[in-house]
């Protein structure tokens, strides 16, 4: 695999933080989380990789989502 | 405004240094209406989180000043009501008093509801959110950082002793007149984004609007905590960023002095 760009780190790093905080969620719904963190990032496949400031936006909108959805007072989703 | 910035500025300056509140007019009735209309240009930025991908841009806007009330706020109230409904700001009290409609209005940061819309009809005013904040929608600025910080530097009465009679905790007139020009801040941020040190430092930095709520609690004579306030402030990045530069004095929309209060707590950090 290619050298990825500190963006793109960055990036794989918010998925890696979503998939760690979903361990922490109840069995059953843990799927549920699953799938929503994933359908939030394929939303944005589209997004050129060399637009920085949208990229840079949509991480800091994942980090205020990420740290909303682990509170431990949310134990589904769908 | 331009005008009364400078008067309101020359004014203060022959003040003390902590000028009462309130310095500036408020809303008044504009002059009989003339017949001709006054259109005026206003340039509003625009961005929308929904489409991530499209740069923000600046979208003009006219209006008849005639019809239009005396203050910016009024302005974009009237361009929401009946030129665009999807422009998005900040508003609540319209007199000055909850800083919500804190932004950039041709290059000072102010409240929109205590700006006046320049009567000049063809220069153009130029509006945008807060200088180097990230934006959440159009006008409205993330202060989340803000808060994060404001909520760092305690900033409620810490004391261990209650009173002997059990009462109240009171203070002399003379204690209580230190307070003057603290307590008036409404955090509406102005300031603290106007300031360059803050646009550079901000993660460390605490921005003139907190440090002038540090120095509010340090100067409060009922509060005993006074040493450990001090020790929290005692380092290379939380004061001592501040280069006074003063930005933070010339923008405050409520005539106040972050300036001096930060140079308070370096004397009282020297001392």
């Amino acid at each position: 695999m290619a050298r990825l760009s500190g963006l793109q780190r960055d990036v794989l790093s918010l998925y890696r933080k979503c998939l760690r905080e979903i361990r922490n969620k109840p069995e059953d719904a843990r799927i549920n989380f699953k799938k929503y963190a994933r359908s939030e990032f394929q939303k944005h496949l589209a997004v050129n990789k060399k637009d920085f400031s949208a990229i840079e936006y949509l991480l800091r909108k994942g980090n205020r989502q990420l740290e909303l959805y682990a509170d431990p007072g949310i134990r589904n989703i769908r | 405004m331009a005008s009364l910035r400078t008067t309101s500025r020359l004014i203060a300056a022959s003040r003390p240094m902590f000028r009462p509140a309130f310095a500036r007019t408020y809303a008044t009735v504009e002059p009989t209406p003339s017949k001709q209309p006054k259109m005026k240009t206003f340039k509003v930025y625009r961005w929308n989180p929904d489409q991530p991908s499209e740069k923000p841009t600046m979208q003009s806007y006219e209006l008849d000043l005639n019809k239009t009330g005396p203050m910016m706020l009024d302005a974009l109230i009237r361009i929401k009501n009946e030129l665009d409904p999807t422009l998005t700001f900040r508003r609540s009290c319209r007199e000055g008093i909850c800083g919500s409609c804190a932004m950039n209005i041709d290059g000072v940061n102010t409240l929109a509801c205590l700006c006046r819309i320049p009567t000049e009809t063809k220069a153009e005013s130029r509006i945008y959110p807060l200088p180097h904040t990230y934006v959440v929608k159009d006008l409205v600025p993330d202060l989340t950082h803000f808060y994060k910080q404001y909520k760092s530097i305690k900033p409620y009465l810490q004391r261990d002793t209650p009173t002997e009679d059990g009462l109240e905790f009171r203070q002399s007139p003379e204690d209580r007149k230190k307070l003057d020009g603290l307590y008036e801040c409404i955090l509406c941020a102005c300031c603290s984004t106007s300031c360059p040190s803050y646009w550079w430092n901000s993660e460390e930095y605490l921005g003139p609007a907190i440090l002038l709520q540090s120095f509010r609690w340090l100067a409060d004579s009922r509060d005993e905590k006074t040493l450990e306030r001090k020790a929290a402030l005692d380092n290379s990045m939380s004061v001592y960023r501040c280069h006074t530069i003063l930005n933070c004095t010339r923008t405050c929309p409520k005539g106040l002095n972050p300036g001096r209060a930060i140079a308070e707590i370096k004397k009282m950090l020297a001392v």
